[in-house]
């Protein structure tokens, strides 16, 4: 069964009550940040504690990211090795403008796993939040096989597009585009940025809908009041879940009896629509629809 | 230890600790917690087992804890010694 990221929720690491009791809230993944979020002079405090939490029991069971500061800054190989030994199952990239960022983060992660003898390859999620790493998105996505996905970070990308967020979000029409087809085209998942506002529930939600519908996996999230509403929009409904029931069904009987083609209500039930059926029956069981054993 | 250093806050869940040096080589605690006094002696234990490991004497610690869980408290103390120190955590010796 795939991995379902549908919420990725920052955690500032200088937050330590958020530190503490994100695992609470459920997100898909927890996402520590010792980027943008941490000030200068608590870079070093909030990094051992990222250090600490991500061996803590209470994230044994749930899945965790860390944004470390850029490697070309004073923090980020300090991040990296207390991360890496931390036990962070992925690492997000900001600022990823170039193949050589997320080939440099790989060998830095690289020489770190091989030091402490972790056999567990730790995944990288690269972070896109220029022009720059817009355009080169197609290449980025397919250079390392560490990747589990591309993030659009918006805020920085509007900025270097001399523009500003708007509710509609028109102007991350090109970056949603571009990011969401180089990652279906390297087979990995896409992202969509956060939505900042957390008082605006209408204008998140509005947000969610337009990013589900485009094909994102997931999004990255900034308040737990968001993880659970977002879920319920990506939740499969009730009809879809009994189609998909049908579908498999019926595939699973044309199987058996040797049929070439199975046919459902007199349509054509072909290998792209069963896929279909069975990521619905998936998502059904991550959003607690329904038990795995009823798949 | 060469500093005065302090890490951490006042927030709950939180912790803050102050750390200073003193001439006797040995470790002095003082700590004021608003949770039970059931956790005092973990907590002390916890500050004393991390010095150690840390190979700090020569210092006092000043405790105010908000509630904090064990690892924010251990986060917090190594902070304040290696801002003390002037120094990073060596990752590699930590291997």
């Amino acid at each position: 069964m795939m991995k379902f990221r549908r919420s990725m929720l920052f955690v500032p690491g200088a937050n330590t009550a958020m530190v503490c009791n994100a695992f609470v809230y459920k997100p898909d993944t927890v996402m520590f940040d010792l980027e943008d979020s941490v000030a200068l002079s608590e870079k070093d405090s909030a990094r051992l504690m990222v250090y600490h939490a991500l061996q803590h029991f209470t994230y044994k069971d749930i899945e965790t990211a860390v944004r470390v500061n850029p490697l070309d800054s004073v923090f980020g190989h300090l991040d990296l090795q207390a991360v890496i030994r931390g036990g962070a199952d992925i690492i997000r990239l900001p600022k990823t403008d170039t193949v050589d960022d997320v080939l440099d983060m790989q060998s830095a992660i690289e020489k770190i796993e091989k030091e402490i003898g972790r056999t567990k390859k730790t995944k990288l999620l690269a972070a896109i939040e220029s022009a720059e790493g817009v355009v080169n998105a197609v290449q980025i996505a397919r250079c390392s096989d560490r990747l589990m996905g591309i993030a659009l970070g918006a805020e920085d990308y509007v900025r270097d597009l001399r523009t500003q967020r708007t509710k509609e979000g028109t102007e991350l029409t090109a970056a949603r585009a571009q990011i969401l087809l180089a990652a279906r085209a390297a087979k990995i998942q896409a992202f969509d940025s956060v939505f900042p506002d957390v008082r605006d529930k209408e204008g998140f939600i509005r947000e969610v809908e337009h990013v589900r519908g485009l094909g994102f996996d997931g999004k990255s999230l900034v308040n737990p009041n968001q993880i659970s509403i977002l879920h319920d929009i990506y939740a499969p409904s009730e009809k879809e879940i009994d189609w998909a029931y049908e579908v498999v069904e019926a595939a699973a009987h044309a199987e058996k009896n040797g049929l070439g083609v199975v046919s459902l209500d007199g349509k054509m039930v072909d290998a792209p629509i069963i896929a279909r059926a069975e990521f619905t029956l998936e998502l059904a069981i991550a959003s607690g629809l329904i038990g795995e054993e009823d798949e | 230890m060469i500093n005065s250093a302090h890490a951490g806050t006042l927030e709950s869940s939180d912790v803050y600790i102050q750390i200073n040096p003193i001439e006797e080589d040995i470790v002095e605690i003082e700590l004021h917690s608003s949770v039970a006094e059931l956790y005092d002696d973990m907590i002390e234990e916890l500050i004393r087992d991390t010095l150690k490991e840390m190979g700090v004497t020569g210092i006092n610690v000043h405790v105010q804890d908000k509630g904090a869980l064990d690892f924010v408290i251990k986060a917090r103390l190594q902070a304040a010694v290696f801002r003390a120190c002037g120094t990073v955590p060596s990752w590699e010796e930590q291997s």
